[in-house]
């Protein structure tokens, strides 16, 4: 392997000029593509970008059937790849080109999804994908219609479930093959809330973008707010003041913290135990409105804005913060005490829903649901940026990859962030809270990584000539980890559905855009 | 003129009575978790609204659909007229009535299940097999402890075999038929009556597409088959017809409130049983009133 068979590198939060990131033609890029995950590495995003009509054409792509009107150019394809154990991102890309290449995924599966959506934006074919079908359907009939994989024989029957659910939640189509109460085979069909997030960035910022950017998914607001107000941060050359990295840290965990504790206890609903899944709901409002407490709105919205936050934390506040913060978090140590002292419960969750570690790293999962495979995998720790260059937590592990393993990680991680916030609150940096944000660079690619509490939020922009978005990919934790949640249930019980479902608990809208 | 008032009496006392008792295991969840939780009388409002409504018909349902919950309904009420109510004893009783409850409850499900395959879902489809594979092993539990008791007594009809004590077997008896009163009843942990995810359900799966007046039925229906198990479970273990007929009246209604409460601190307390797990319970549960069988055959020998 030669030197040129290297992608360029560059740590989390920092940005390269265009011509920097080196270039191969479609084929060769796909193998070094598949060496450098080879080599460990993997795949945090992989999107197309558009090339301007003045290129060559080499010849009229095929517009897939449910393609989007995209699907004519020129485009080059981008990879940005993670190595963990080396702290580092590294990106290339392909040369210009329409129609054909040879797929990715054959050679290493975390492609999988990814090349499936940019055949739905382009109209290029990945030539011997195992499973080309849209990933959306941004275009013609809804994703619950058309091929599902199928398994045959006279015992086999078939269970459709969504896109309109029984709860209180977003839209998606689940088919399941089933022989009796076991699941054989569970295939996803998302896309019912897309919105083209994506595609209203293209010529951005406008005034609109962060506010949209915090609606991407609405659970996970800081980390998506924190991740696209760092882009524009390095495309500018330089960072937002401390106090802002600090609160934004803040705001994290406090996220986190919320959502874990709601899940714990949608976990403890479904299998009808009453006495946490009571308790935790109630904690979980503690915690958002603590969220509220920095910025008045209980989801963080408006605290997060590129150049830094939009509010600050007087002391006064902080001590208000960190005495409801002691309060809700005993009272989630006792809900969580009764969840894991009750033996029915553990028989619920042990031995179901399991993932491997190979299977884990197989398909790029993300966040907690790694890190219960026995995944040492956290942005925080591999990918530092932000304050968390400066403060970190423990990563939180969990070997055995089932229910309860995701359970344990969301316990320990309420547990950490707890620990984190009890410190970071109690020695906040001095400053701004907000600067000035200087002009975006032009031609540049910015990557910034940010663990939200589903895992890895990426976000790669790419700016013109005049410093205007030329291109903007968003990839939501949600995007790896489904392909989990489809392997977790193979040959379980189709009554365990809710509770694998609850325990990576993935976003609909994050995944749809 | 006299018999027909006492079975009119009856009759309203059960269809009145019944909805009441899924109001309280309702508040006594609510009180275990702090919530102050749905009213009592909730189910009697959630009945007179969906007897106001009008019923969805699936293109593919034939009229099964609407006859089947109705028949259903009638065999559930026909087998709580059999029971006695402490010393007022029986409005239909005859020998081999016991037979003819566990009949009835038998066609009652019949009714269930059919009216679920009408519809053609997968949910429901599901719905039925579990329900139709944990009937196997209940049934086999109540005939065993209807057994033992009529061992026990020698009787053959449910006012005689029902009065006296059940023997030495009683605690036996208690806990298998409580066991068969939360499984036959869709309570934690064979069931979550509370739950909304179609995957895991077992009894509300069955009826997810019916509406108005015939899931009216079937709801109330289903009280009716609560208070039946209730009051057959006090009956059986609480020797009434040892005590005087006020204070048999009050052990009854004692009785069944300590079931309801006890179904209620069950829910609150103990998560639901993995499908797999639950044939280990059910057969549990045959198994003590087979001891029961046992005790009442060979205990008054030895």
């Amino acid at each position: 392997m030669n030197s040129t068979d290297t992608f360029a590198q560059l740590a989390n939060g920092t940005a390269l000029p265009w011509a920097e990131v080196p270039a191969w033609p479609v084929a060769e890029f796909v193998q070094v593509t598949a060496s450098a995950l080879e080599r460990g590495g993997r795949l945090c995003a992989w999107f197309g970008v558009a090339e301007p009509a003045a290129g060559p054409a080499l010849g009229r792509a095929q517009a897939p059937a449910a393609g989007s009107a995209l699907g004519q150019g020129a485009i080059c394809l981008v990879a940005v790849v993670a190595f963990d154990a080396e702290n580092i991102l590294s990106v290339g890309r392909s040369e210009p080109f329409a129609g054909k290449y040879p797929a990715l995924t054959p050679l290493n599966h975390q492609a999988h999804l990814f090349e499936r959506e940019v055949w739905e934006q382009y109209g290029v074919e990945p030539e011997g994908h195992p499973w080309l079908k849209p990933v959306r359907r941004t275009a013609g009939t809804a994703p619950a219609v058309g091929e599902f994989f199928r398994v045959d024989g006279a015992e086999i029957h078939e269970v459709a479930v969504g896109p309109v659910h029984a709860g209180i939640i977003e839209p998606g189509h689940f088919r399941f093959q089933c022989a009796g109460e076991e699941v054989i085979h569970l295939e996803i069909a998302l896309g019912y809330q897309h919105r083209g997030v994506e595609t209203a960035l293209a010529g951005g910022p406008h005034r609109a973008t962060c506010s949209q950017m915090e609606t991407v998914a609405g659970d996970t607001t800081i980390a998506h707010a924190t991740a696209y107000a760092t882009v524009l941060e390095t495309l500018g050359g330089g960072e937002a003041p401390l106090r802002a990295q600090w609160l934004r840290s803040i705001a994290l965990e406090l996220e986190r913290l919320a959502n874990h504790t709601g899940d714990l206890g949608a976990l403890a609903n479904d299998v009808a135990f009453l006495p946490t899944s009571s308790s935790c709901g109630k904690i979980r409002g503690d915690f958002l409105n603590l969220t509220a407490l920095l910025c008045g709105n209980r989801f963080g919205r408006g605290l997060v804005r590129p150049g830094g936050c939009g509010h600050d934390l007087e002391p006064a506040r902080i001590a208000q913060a960190l005495e409801r913060l002691a309060a809700a978090l005993a009272e989630v140590e006792t809900a969580a005490t009764w969840l894991w002292d009750a033996a029915s419960v553990r028989a619920r969750f042990e031995n179901v829903g399991t993932v491997y570690a190979s299977q884990a790293a197989e398909i790029g999962l993300v966040g907690p649901a790694a890190r219960a495979s026995g995944v040492v995998r956290d942005v925080r720790y591999d990918h530092p940026a932000g304050w968390h260059r400066f403060a970190q937590a423990p990563v939180a592990v969990w070997s055995g990859g089932d229910v309860l393993a995701r359970a344990r990680v969301r316990w320990l991680e309420i547990q950490r962030s707890g620990q984190f916030l009890r410190e970071q609150l109690a020695s906040p940096p001095e400053g701004a809270v907000r600067e000035e944000l200087l002009p975006a660079a032009p031609d540049t690619l910015a990557v910034t990584l940010v663990e939200g509490w589903r895992g890895e939020v990426c976000h790669v922009a790419l700016t013109d000539e005049a410093g205007r978005f030329r291109n903007y990919k968003v990839v939501d934790p949600s995007f790896h980890n489904w392909t989990g949640l489809a392997l977790a249930l193979r040959g379980q019980a189709i009554s365990d559905f809710p509770i694998c479902n609850k325990s990576f608990n993935l976003s609909y809208c994050g995944f749809d855009l | 003129m006299l018999t027909l008032l006492d079975f009119i009496l009856r009759l309203a006392l059960w269809l009145v009575l019944a909805p009441l008792l899924p109001g309280l295991i309702n508040k006594v969840k609510a009180w275990v978790a702090g919530r102050r939780g749905p009213p009592v009388l909730q189910l009697y409002y959630d009945l007179a609204r969906l007897w106001r409504k009008s019923v969805v018909l699936s293109t593919l349902a034939s009229p099964g659909f609407i006859l089947a919950p109705a028949v259903a309904w009638v065999a559930l009420v026909g087998a709580a007229l059999l029971l006695p109510l402490g010393p007022a004893g029986t409005a239909l009783g005859f020998r081999g009535d016991v037979l003819l409850m566990i009949y009835l409850l038998a066609l009652a499900r019949f009714c269930t299940v059919w009216a679920a395959l009408e519809t053609g879902s997968a949910f429901e489809g599901m719905g039925s097999v579990r329900e139709v594979s944990y009937a196997v092993l209940t049934e086999a539990a109540i005939i065993a402890a209807v057994l033992s008791l009529c061992v026990n007594t020698g009787g053959l009809s449910l006012g005689a075999i029902l009065a006296p004590s059940a023997g030495a077997g009683a605690a036996l008896l208690a806990g298998g038929l409580f066991t068969v009163l939360l499984a036959e009843n869709c309570r934690v942990p064979f069931d979550d009556p509370n739950t909304h995810l179609e995957l895991t359900m077992v009894h509300e799966a069955m009826i997810l597409d019916h509406s108005g007046p015939p899931l009216a039925a079937i709801l109330h229906g289903a009280s009716v088959k609560l208070m039946l198990f209730s009051v057959l479970l006090v009956q059986a273990v609480v020797p009434l017809g040892d005590l005087a007929p006020l204070a048999a009246y009050g052990a009854l209604a004692g009785g069944v409130l300590v079931v309801v409460v006890g179904v209620g601190l069950v829910e609150s307390l103990l998560a639901r049983f993995a499908f797999r797990q639950v044939p280990f319970l059910l057969t549990l549960a045959f198994l003590l009133c087979l001891f029961a069988l046992l005790v009442a055959w060979k205990g008054g020998a030895a």
